[in-house]
């Protein structure tokens, strides 16, 4: 276990020498976006090697660009944010439409609610996914409820809020907590979680141009470690809508972000043993792509689902649910969950707490030879 | 917390009633535009100074950062109540700190916690609706008229529709007696371009602008035109073709999204303000502090108005806050602030009247708070006897009934009369009972209606 800051060191310098195992994880189905949200046919442009945070940086300049109606803000983007993902654009689109605001998520949200039922695009940055529990209610009782209680009257459909999630290597439990499961509870939430820069940047444009509150989580370690090309230009991809990322026939794995990362890893020696995995990125928590699978499961027999977040109440426990529900007689064995301990994130023991390729290979032959 | 918690047995809280709160000040509004009038600020409809990271020859730290604040964040002089008359001698020397030059001195000072002197609160008429000096803005008869006409359908709506509710016709409801100034002397000094973010006991403003009778019991009964399709417990209005945000209720979550929606009017240069409405209790909420700190350094066009009733279901604000009130907290933030008696009409309408101008203006925030009493219960789920005494509803009920201190200026004036009173009450209880009527013989909203409408791809039913 110790050796696993290691692994992901070595991880991390294979992203960047861009032979990274994550090329086999791009996106296929990128597709062209324009304003209006109509969903194009991909073309074939050519795009640039950038890190997760530039894919993130060239959404938010397109999404400022092609609606003079949108605007970003939150702790610290006027300068660029912590994470650069917001760098050149107060400087490209001024100052009202990049900028900072006092340090409160429960104003930031609340704020962006008010400009979104307005009829513009908000998009909020709550600086850590660790520091949106102030704005819960916002998010909970008056984003995800505006259009409902209203009759539709009125709607926040513009609102999306940006946030970095997950393990990082040193974050403790206060960088690093993947709160994605208590959003996916709250009817008239799209919750969605991208795994590579070319999926953060079709996703993100779809989720600005959602006419419905969308929380996007953001896979901090990846912000600079994840390199694929990405197409230059306005694409969009489309949500809810989960993808097969590696066929298989004998286990179906269902993850999101950066643990899809590590999945690969455990599909890879779990093939060098003769075991077939089909891997699927579900992109969309909620309203998630049951269809999808469900009809890798009826294929495979077997369900191995992972996240960070810990095991219990997580939701892979919905997943798992809904799975067993929809195809229990075509189960070969338990659905499998290799997912965060229910501790909070730990600081020195990170590597003991992370789901990691060896728990996941284990419950992958855990689950094939039951 | 919730609106709607059923009764409580209440605490004797009756040493400590509002009465002994008194009213004395004559400041007259042309105090209050005379001092906006001084304002130093001259950024009309301008967003905050721009900035860069090296933008002038001194670049010495303090001058980097110091252009990078916003206005509204640099150091103002400091208060004269803050400070005694020998503080020239004091000062030894001065010091730029983030944010801007502030003076040092060998004194060790607390601020004390609160000023001796409570703020006052303006006021035109007395309790007799007789004017306290000569009136500096005439109120033509027609706006008048309209008031207390508004004022009158008010009492009668609520009347009807809370013995409906004690007949098992409405789940629930929450009436906004005693606060019936408030409602439509502030309805009539907006425009009705301004957006109202409501909290709940402000229908005033509603029926101001051209919501029917019909309409406000059609809601009631969450039948099929309601335009909130039976989802909301009754009296959770809103119509967005009357620029009135549906009712919420989670308290002060309203305010903050004020704040945003009126970044949206600054950004589009709209003649236009958010009007966002909370109580005494809904201070003590995060979000309001929220609020207030961004729509100051924003500069935002919102005029919060709070409606000071003196409970908060069955907390009396002396439970809720230990400040003078919510007043002096705009200070705090940076946000010109006035108290007013809520209970008279007239210098409500003035102070709303000119808080609008100032918001609009000069794209800042204003923050008001409306002295005034909650005469109903909290909700029907409550009964305040419980923990209030009688005699004090009572007091505020006659001695202090917003409508007849009204009434009496306006009967005054010639311009009703005691007939014309008693034919207005009759005529529009009947209407009211009419509109229940109809409304209960309204089907409910289509199932598929109410169970699917959270999401847009959604909204094809």
């Amino acid at each position: 276990m110790a050796t696993n800051l290691r692994r992901f060191k070595r991880f991390g310098s294979v992203f960047i020498n861009n032979s990274s195992p994550l090329r086999g994880l791009s996106s296929s189905s990128a597709v062209l976006g324009s304003v209006d949200g109509q969903v194009q046919q991909p073309g074939t442009g050519t795009g640039k090697s950038i890190n997760l945070y530039t894919a993130i940086n060239q959404a938010l300049q397109i999404a400022l660009d092609s609606d003079p109606r949108s605007y970003i803000f939150g702790e610290d983007v006027g300068f660029g944010g912590v994470f650069r993902c917001t760098t050149g654009l107060a400087d490209q689109f001024g100052k009202h439409r990049v900028f900072n605001t006092p340090l409160c998520e429960q104003g930031i949200v609340g704020f962006g609610i008010g400009l979104a039922a307005m009829g513009n695009r908000a998009i909020a940055e709550i600086q850590f996914a660790d520091y949106i529990f102030p704005a819960f209610d916002q998010i909970v009782n008056e984003a995800a409820k505006f259009r409902y209680r209203s009759g539709n009257e009125f709607n926040c459909g513009g609102l999306t809020i940006r946030t970095p999630y997950g393990a990082v290597g040193h974050g403790g439990h206060y960088h690093s907590q993947s709160p994605e499961a208590f959003f996916c509870h709250v009817p008239g939430l799209k919750v969605v979680i991208p795994r590579s820069p070319k999926e953060a940047k079709g996703l993100l444009l779809s989720s600005i141009r959602e006419p419905n509150p969308v929380v996007f989580f953001e896979p901090k370690w990846l912000y600079r470690l994840a390199v694929e090309e990405v197409p230059e230009g306005d694409y969009m991809l489309p949500l809810s809508e989960a993808e097969v990322i590696r066929e298989g026939s004998d286990i179906t794995l269902v993850g999101w972000g950066a643990q899809l990362a590590i999945m690969e890893q455990a599909c890879v020696d779990a093939e060098k043993e003769g075991i077939s995995c089909e891997l699927i990125d579900l992109r969309t928590l909620i309203p998630w792509d049951k269809e999808t699978v469900e009809a890798s499961v009826r294929k495979t027999g077997r369900l191995l689902i992972s996240h960070e977040a810990p095991v219990t109440g997580g939701f892979g426990a919905e997943i798992s649910a809904s799975i067993v529900e929809r195809c229990f007689l075509r189960l070969e064995a338990p659905v499998a969950r290799v997912c965060g301990l229910d501790t909070p994130f730990p600081l020195v023991f990170e590597p003991f707490y992370m789901p990691n390729k060896n728990k996941i290979l284990d419950a992958i032959k855990d689950t094939v030879n039951y | 917390m919730a609106i709607w918690l059923a009764g409580r047995k209440g605490a004797d809280y009756f040493t400590k009633t509002l009465i002994s709160t008194t009213f004395r000040s004559l400041r007259t509004s042309s105090t209050v535009i005379a001092s906006f009038g001084d304002s130093d600020d001259s950024s009309t409809g301008n967003f905050r100074k721009p900035y860069s990271f090296f933008p002038c020859a001194d670049s010495s730290p303090a001058a980097v950062f110091r252009s990078r604040r916003f206005e509204s964040s640099q150091a103002g002089p400091q208060l004269d109540f803050f400070s005694s008359d020998d503080d020239d001698e004091q000062i030894q020397g001065s010091m730029d700190f983030p944010g801007g030059k502030i003076g040092f001195t060998s004194e060790m000072r607390f601020l004390p916690e609160s000023s001796e002197k409570r703020v006052e609160c303006y006021r035109v008429l007395d309790d007799n609706g007789y004017e306290l000096s000569s009136p500096k803005q005439h109120m033509n008869k027609e706006v008048a008229m309209k008031m207390y006409s508004g004022m009158l359908t008010l009492d009668s709506l609520d009347t009807v529709l809370y013995e409906a509710q004690r007949q098992g016709r409405i789940s629930f409801y929450v009436t906004s007696f005693g606060e019936e100034a408030i409602n439509l002397a502030s309805a009539a000094a907006l425009s009705s371009d301004d957006l109202i973010m409501p909290q709940y006991r402000e229908p005033g403003i509603l029926w101001w602008r051209g919501f029917t009778l019909q309409e406000f019991v059609n809601q009631c009964f969450g039948n099929k035109n309601d335009y909130g399709k039976g989802r909301q417990m009754p009296i959770h209005y809103g119509s967005k073709k009357h620029n009135y945000f549906t009712v919420s209720s989670p308290l002060a979550t309203q305010l903050p999204q004020a704040v945003g929606a009126a970044y949206s009017l600054k950004t589009e240069k709209k003649d236009a303000c958010v009007v966002a409405f909370f109580g005494d209790g809904s201070s003590s909420e995060g979000d309001f502090h929220a609020s207030l700190n961004f729509a100051a350094v924003l500069e935002a066009p919102v005029v919060f108005i709070c409606r000071n009733n003196g409970w908060a279901i069955s907390t009396p604000t002396t439970d809720q806050f230990r400040s003078d009130g919510i007043v002096v907290k705009g200070h705090g933030y940076g946000i010109r602030s006035i108290r007013v008696d809520g209970n008279d009409a007239l210098a409500v309408y003035n102070v709303v009247r000119v808080a609008r101008e100032m918001a609009v203006t000069e794209q800042r925030p204003i923050l008001i708070e409306a002295m005034t009493y909650r005469v109903g219960h909290h909700s029907t789920s409550d009964d305040s006897t419980k923990y209030r005494p009688a005699d004090e509803i009572e007091h505020w009920k006659t001695s202090r009934n917003p409508v007849s201190i009204f009434r009496k200026w306006v009967q005054r004036k010639g311009w009703w009369s005691d007939e014309q009173e008693s034919e207005f009450r009759a005529n529009i209880r009947k209407q009211v009972i009419n509109a229940i009527q109809v409304a209960e013989k309204t089907e409910k909203p289509s199932l598929e209606t109410c169970l699917l409408m959270c999401m847009k791809s959604y909204l094809q039913v």
